[in-house]
């Protein structure tokens, strides 16, 4: 029926959720424009190559966060090493190897629990379990830790919605062929099912990098180097990453030319990595 | 082979009861010393004077959270109908990636924000000696949220049956009215569960409201100084001594905070639950 044969006030009531669907879907994305634009606008003036490259000195007056670039890998390196066997094996015990349905539930609650845990909570349990329980005291390496139990979730859920679309007859084909369960989840159930286990690991590259209540409590402040050279050294590296200098320099030191151009580079590498995400969701899609 | 991957399993179950387990062990001293009457309900929290009242902080969190969800949800509820139903496919695809991308905008992002734009113009706009209020958190919360509760939204949706559309259409109905009367009713389980996971990000978040709110353990009013349980935590966590009565009263707010997670997971959990019933 066309809304013009309508009564009066059908048609005004029509009019009227339009304007309400255009209205909202417009003002979220005027929102993230303005936020965009107001980081960029205040934050691209702080970039420069000397800043990206070195680390801050007072001596001399300049601002660097080479150290929060490499503190931020190091706790993504580190947190994805450990997290990625757990979450990927969790996710093929669910899907391959489960046989008790009571279990499989108990399992898939506690991941959703863990999912809905605020990252203060996960703070609490750096600082109670790692920090101060296992004597790690406040390092990189108590934050990636933290930040595994905090990213298993993510890992075991996009690796088992990927595992779950591996059809049965390669499975059956397989086995049929006279392969183990193992050799038969090693060579063709984890290869088939690459592209949720890299989405998995690019939202928790994500999550680690835009953390910053519980790597603002387990890793420490210090802005200045840290040493990566050997093991002993890694144990003890403590510093900020780039959300936690982002705090302290806004908050610390209100040197807000630096913190919006932090904001800038975490914005950015925000975009990238959703698109990296959507972008291996496509194209690692079954071959 | 399967043992290794059943422990892999097992390790999700062993984390959650490890962190209840130690949560209740730091969270009761403090609790036990305190009186539990006196934390829970006494107003006034000040650590120098071993004043331990977080009523404050729960009061501010709960209006807060109710603050931010509603104005949230109306524009996340509206745009996710916009999105599943009646945008054109060229403008849905610019405005998805949008969608993720406030998702995935760290939170000290919002807050450095907040406190640099937001801040300084309510108190231009309402006259306030200070802009750093419960208003300024919850409209940075309510901005947090948009996107939980249009993607929850926006899938439920999308699963409503098309033969439930044609029908209303075949009867008269225009597309909008289909959308709100036919669409929208039959989704609501999944609206509702996608509203709960707003309150359950709103309630949890610390670091953005931390830059905002100001931070003063006041009783909750929009343009004062306030301080939620998150940031009640996170603004003396790195300051308070370990083993001291102060520090321990903090891992009883986290117990407190995480009872209320708890509780909305539960909820949630429920609320899906219904769906698959229906």
């Amino acid at each position: 029926m066309r809304v013009s044969q309508l009564p009066m006030r059908r048609r005004v009531w029509n009019l009227g959720a339009r304007v309400l669907l255009y209205l909202s879907a417009g003002l979220t994305c005027g929102l993230l424009v303005l936020l965009i634009g107001t980081i960029c606008a205040r934050g691209i003036r702080g970039i420069n190559w000397q800043m990206l490259t070195t680390a801050e000195s007072v001596l001399r007056g300049t601002v660097g966060i080479l150290p929060a670039i490499q503190n931020t890998l190091f706790v993504i390196v580190l947190s994805l090493l450990i997290v990625l066997p757990l979450g990927v094996g969790a996710a093929v015990y669910l899907t391959e190897y489960a046989k008790n349905h009571r279990l499989v539930s108990l399992i898939e609650f506690a991941t959703e629990t863990l999912a809905g845990i605020p990252s203060i909570i996960y703070a609490l349990v750096g600082v109670i379990i790692f920090c101060t329980a296992l004597g790690l005291q406040k390092t990189l390496v108590s934050g990636a830790l933290t930040l595994v139990i905090m990213n298993l979730p993510t890992i075991i859920r996009s690796t088992q919605e990927s595992l779950k679309t591996v059809p049965q007859s390669y499975r059956e084909g397989a086995l049929a062929l006279g392969s183990g369960k193992w050799h038969m989840i090693r060579t063709v159930v984890l290869p088939s099912s690459i592209d949720g286990i890299v989405t998995g690991s690019i939202l928790a590259i994500g999550r680690v990098v835009g953390e910053s209540a519980v790597l603002m409590y387990t890793v420490g402040l210090s802005t200045a180097m840290q040493d990566f050279s050997s093991l002993a050294a890694m144990m003890k590296a403590s510093g900020a990453t780039l959300t936690v200098a982002l705090y302290i320099y806004a908050k610390e030191r209100a040197d807000f030319t630096t913190a919006f151009a932090i904001a800038t580079i975490l914005l950015g590498l925000t975009v990238v990595i959703n698109g990296a995400a959507a972008l291996a969701g496509k194209k690692l899609k079954k071959v | 082979m399967q043992a290794v991957f059943f422990l892999c399993g097992l390790v999700a179950v062993g984390f959650v009861l490890l962190i209840t387990v130690y949560l209740v062990l730091s969270g009761l001293p403090a609790i036990r010393q305190i009186g539990l009457f006196d934390f829970l309900l006494g107003s006034t929290w000040a650590a120098g004077q071993g004043q331990f009242g977080i009523l404050p902080l729960i009061l501010t969190s709960v209006w807060g959270t109710a603050g931010a969800v509603l104005l949230g949800v109306p524009v996340g509820f509206l745009t996710a109908v916009f999105l599943a139903k009646v945008a054109p496919r060229r403008l849905a695809d610019v405005v998805r990636p949008a969608v993720s991308l406030l998702a995935g905008i760290p939170s000290v992002v919002y807050g450095l924000v907040g406190m640099i734009v937001l801040v300084p113009w309510l108190r231009d706009a309402l006259h306030l000696p200070a802009g750093d209020s419960l208003l300024a958190a919850i409209l940075v919360l309510a901005v947090m949220i948009l996107p939980s509760i249009i993607n929850l939204s926006e899938t439920a949706l999308a699963a409503v049956p098309k033969e439930y559309e044609e029908a209303s259409l075949a009867l008269g109905a225009t597309d909008l009215e289909t959308y709100f009367r036919v669409s929208v009713p039959a989704a609501k389980s999944g609206i509702a569960a996608a509203v709960v996971l707003g309150i359950g990000r709103a309630i949890g978040e610390a670091m953005a409201i931390l830059m905002v709110a100001g931070n003063v353990a006041n009783m909750p009013a929009l343009t004062k100084s306030v301080r939620f349980l998150t940031t009640g935590i996170a603004i003396e966590l790195n300051y308070s001594a370990e083993g001291s009565l102060q520090r321990q009263a903090l891992f009883s707010i986290g117990l407190v905070l995480f009872l209320f997670i708890m509780l909305i997971n539960v909820l949630l959990d429920l609320v899906l639950k219904h769906d698959k019933e229906v």
